[in-house]
């Protein structure tokens, strides 16, 4: 049994879970494989509104292919399935009736390497705003792509060069155009694999700071690798761990999932206090 | 202990290798010159006699019977085979184009995953059969089940359409015309350009799909908006590769096409195209004749020739628009 760090390795951001939020994702029991390979098992756990929801892991452990789970990202994998429930505001989110284009258009993402379009800033943030059911008219499109770029803090750097290329810009302005792309359909939830990881840290720390205030909008859900970012940005923290069953085959595991603050200062499994005081992973 | 770097052994099959390789470079040039030069040669005496201009626009064809290189006695004007070349290319493209990328993005994208290699390789294997089969498969199934009654529905239906003059769909009805031949090469032409295109497709960067798919779009709209404008130039090289084949072929449309020295405006009309008329008339022709087919050569190898300078021009010019952009 693990107890406790005498000294919290990581600095902690701040952020604690809110009290009686909304559960947005509530995962039961949650399976994902690709062809007969259960990749991902027996997962539960709840992701709340208006938090920021870290999952870490050492590679394999299955983090990237839970949150791929939230949008049904995964439906584009031939051969994957996803068990379990997985609900979304109370709905299932693999319920018969459900529409994955909706349900991408609700819960955005946001990739690992920048991928802007090779297209202009305006259209790269006004892509998901011109096709479905709504169509807007020029002035309300402007609007949407102006608070969409502020909100994902880059207006004030690349309002005189709206009509230049998204290819153009240093790859930390690429990810938050990127995210002002995905802000840009008004979405409920926000997932970000690893949306740093091809950053410098100056660019890092940008997209640090937006996710805190994109935090206030939306429920946020990111993959990191990074575990002092984990413990800087989020409410909670979900650890998950690369496991070998009975016959051999390797699976992801979830291990722990707590406030942030306890999973980095007080972890209750000893493999978490192993990956977070950097004994192994 | 000295070390020399000087060389230890003679080494014979280096040079030679190089030699031999640079002759097999040389001779892609030597016999690219040889043909043109030689075919260009033979046919320049019709070219002296009608006229270049008139050859390609004449629409009277009557073969000669001179021995020599004057005295000709016949008329050449080659239009009718211009005509039914391109007319029966353009309907082969046009129908097996759309065709082919909804297939290549089905085999690519939609398709289950066990179905995907047995799909791809039956496309290949199909782009491999030789032209003769397609004729012969063309000729005595297609063309009677299928084509014939399709044809005559075309007529019924759509016979009475004149676009100031030109009537597509106008009887009388035999079977072998412009669109059997057309339609016959756009099977033929399918299966390459298909195989192009599917690869064109999968090396197309998944991340900007997948931005596009977590968007909400569809995968109508990822195909349309993301895959295609990327893939374009790609997709123009496998037309075109597509539509030389189609310029070229000779069995199949020989079969198909009803071998008439007249042509028609109507697609159900019996025409010619440049290599089935050749292919058809050289084994009885005369010397004078002989040298007016190598005219219909010479102006074919320019057809192919325009297609490929057009393709490399397009893929260069949207090469360098998408080019700006990506920048």
């Amino acid at each position: 049994m693990a107890t406790g760090l005498a000294t919290p390795l990581t600095p902690h951001g701040g952020r604690r879970p809110t009290e009686g939020a909304p559960v947005v994702f509530e995962l039961g029991g949650v399976n994902v494989s690709y062809g007969t390979h259960r990749a991902v098992r027996d997962v539960s756990m709840d992701i709340h509104e208006r938090e920021i929801t870290a999952l870490i892991g050492p590679s394999g452990c299955g983090k990237s292919t839970v949150l791929r789970c939230l949008n049904r990202m995964n439906d584009l994998v031939p051969g994957a399935s996803v068990s379990g429930k997985v609900a979304y505001r109370g709905a299932d989110l693999y319920g018969a009736d459900v529409d994955s284009i909706e349900v991408r258009r609700r819960i955005g993402m946001v990739f690992q390497k920048p991928n802007p379009f090779p297209k202009s800033i305006y259209d790269n943030v006004a892509y998901g705003l011109r096709f479905g059911p709504d169509r807007l008219s020029r002035s309300d499109l402007d609007d949407r792509v102006e608070a969409a770029l502020t909100s994902a803090a880059l207006w004030d750097e690349v309002k005189d060069k709206l009509n230049s290329s998204g290819h153009a810009l240093s790859g930390g302005q690429q990810q938050r155009l990127c995210i002002a792309r995905a802000v840009a359909v008004r979405p409920d939830v926000v997932l970000m694999d690893e949306p740093c990881s091809a950053l410098d840290p100056i660019a890092t720390a940008k997209i640090e700071d937006l996710m805190q205030k994109l935090a206030d909008e939306f429920t946020l859900v990111i993959v990191t690798h990074n575990m002092q970012q984990a413990a800087r940005v989020s409410d909670r923290t979900a650890f998950f761990t690369a496991d070998t069953d009975s016959e051999g085959v390797r699976h992801g595991r979830l291990v722990e999932y707590d406030a942030t603050e306890k999973i980095f200062n007080r972890p209750a499994d000893q493999r978490t206090e192993d990956y977070i005081s950097g004994r192994f992973g | 202990m000295s070390a020399t770097l000087s060389r230890q052994r003679k080494r014979i099959a280096d040079p030679a290798f190089r030699w031999f390789v640079t002759l097999a470079g040389a001779s892609v040039f030597v016999i690219l010159a040889g043909m043109v030069i030689r075919t260009t040669n033979d046919a320049w005496p019709i070219f002296q006699y009608q006229g270049f201009f008139s050859f390609l626009t004449g629409d009277q064809w009557l073969a000669g019977s001179s021995r020599t290189d004057s005295d000709f006695t016949g008329t050449y004007g080659a239009w009718p085979f211009i005509y039914g070349t391109l007319v029966t290319a353009l309907i082969a493209i046009v129908i097996a184009l759309p065709l082919a990328l909804c297939v290549a993005f089905y085999i690519n994208q939609l398709a289950p995953k066990r179905l995907r290699n047995p799909l791809s390789y039956s496309v290949e294997m199909l782009a491999a059969v030789p032209s003769i089969i397609f004729g012969m498969w063309g000729f005595f199934w297609l063309l009677p089940n299928v084509l014939r009654p399709f044809l005559e529905w075309l007529e019924s239906t759509f016979g009475w359409i004149n676009l100031a003059g030109w009537k597509p769909f106008e009887g009388p009805v035999f079977g072998s015309s412009y669109l059997a031949a057309g339609i016959v090469l756009a099977i033929m032409i399918l299966p390459i350009i298909t195989a192009i295109v599917r690869e064109v497709i999968a090396v197309n960067p998944v991340d900007q799909q997948h931005a596009a798919y977590a968007l909400g779009a569809t995968r109508f709209e990822v195909m349309r908006k993301v895959v295609l404008p990327s893939s374009f130039s790609g997709i123009v090289a496998a037309s075109m590769l597509g539509l030389g084949r189609a310029v070229g072929e000779t069995v199949a449309v020989m079969m198909l096409i009803g071998s008439t020295k007249s042509w028609d405006g109507s697609l159900l009309s019996a025409g010619d195209s440049m290599a089935a008329h050749i292919a058809a008339r050289f084994g009885e022709a005369t010397p004078e004749t002989t040298k007016a087919l190598m005219a219909i050569g010479v102006v074919l190898f320019l057809f192919t020739m325009i297609i490929n300078i057009g393709a490399r021009l397009l893929v260069w010019r949207i090469g360098r628009v998408s080019g700006d952009a990506a920048v």
